[in-house]
């Protein structure tokens, strides 16, 4: 029967490192440690695809288009910026 | 109406190109892109200033209003921006990105007028209130169990990436974005949104390395965690 070795990263552990992780930022022996967990622990590589997806899906977001009213108006503004440079 | 223009930072303050390690990784044909997109507004191309425009114009509303109390205030202040952004715009060297560049000049702007108001900057958000977990405890074993303590009871299942983009999702994540405290949400705006950099972010927000990271990690928890309850609901569904 398997257990938890001791010194090895716990799953409850490993959720606060994840971003430090994906950053590049943990220090070699716990980077170690995290990897070491990711290859026998089915949940924690779900959680970390799943900060991966959610990465991914955030850089989807597209704004609303900007209102005709505003456009205008900065429109009006780089134009007046235009005829000042030619001056 | 319009406002009188925000001074452009020193590009200095903004993250100098080629420095840090792998956030620097300009690729070569958006760098292209960017300078040919600066030599058509410094020939006043009128549609390359609309597509900036439509690209920078709503995110930077958004950012203002963290700094400001009115939804009218940070319109004013985003124009100010743009103003700031044309003055600067033949003296932009290109040793920040464009996007780094107009982001921090519009910092600048929404600081000064959140002085102005009398708002305070919520840099306090990052408080001791917010230390929660980044998952339920409840989610683990607990740590007098015999075998795997502190390992998951309730395993998170992994995420279909197609369902993960469909539209109806990606809007989900941007209203729990929008629910997450100031810094957290201007953080992960900042580097998963606008895809910037972890220094540029440091320096457009005046916030250290350990603290950008810290807000990172909280801000995507939360989406996370709200996300994964989202995503199990709307499956429970016929």
């Amino acid at each position: 029967m398997s257990a938890a070795l001791p010194g090895e990263l716990t799953c409850r552990e490993l959720v606060e490192l994840v971003t430090d992780f994906l950053e590049g930022q943990l220090p070699l022996a716990d980077r170690t440690r995290f990897e070491l967990h990711i290859c026998y622990c089915g949940g924690c590589r779900a959680y970390l695809q799943q900060m991966r997806a959610l990465v991914a899906a955030a850089g989807k977001l597209t704004e609303e288009s900007v209102p005709p009213k505003a456009k205008a108006e900065l429109l009006q503004a780089f134009r007046h910026w235009k005829r000042r440079e030619e001056a | 109406m319009l406002r009188r223009p925000c001074l452009a930072p020193l590009e200095d303050e903004v993250r100098p190109r080629g420095s840090g390690a792998p956030a620097a990784g300009w690729a070569a044909s958006a760098q292209q892109a960017e300078e040919a997109l600066l030599k058509a507004l410094r020939r006043g191309d009128e549609a390359a200033f609309l597509t900036l425009v439509e690209r920078f114009h709503q995110p930077m509303i958004r950012m203002a209003q963290m700094y400001v109390s009115s939804a009218a205030a940070a319109e004013e202040v985003a124009q100010e921006a743009w103003l700031g952004v044309l003055e600067g715009l033949n003296r932009f060297e290109g040793r920040s990105s464009l996007k780094a560049w107009i982001f921090s000049i519009l910092a600048n702007c929404a600081k000064t007028r959140g002085v102005r108001d009398q708002r305070s900057v919520p840099f306090s958000a990052l408080g001791p209130e917010d230390d929660e977990a980044s998952v339920e405890p409840e989610r683990f074993l607990d740590q007098g169990h015999p075998r795997w303590p502190g390992h998951w009871s309730e395993p998170p299942q992994a995420w279909g990436e197609q369902r993960l983009l469909t539209q109806e999702t990606v809007v989900q994540i941007a209203r729990l974005m929008e629910d997450l405290p100031p810094m957290q949400r201007a953080v992960m705006t900042m580097r998963d949104v606008e895809d910037l950099g972890a220094e540029e972010t440091c320096r457009i927000l005046a916030i250290s390395e350990a603290n950008q990271r810290v807000l990172l990690h909280r801000a995507r928890s939360k989406v996370r965690k709200a996300m994964e309850r989202y995503m199990r609901d709307s499956e429970a569904k016929p």
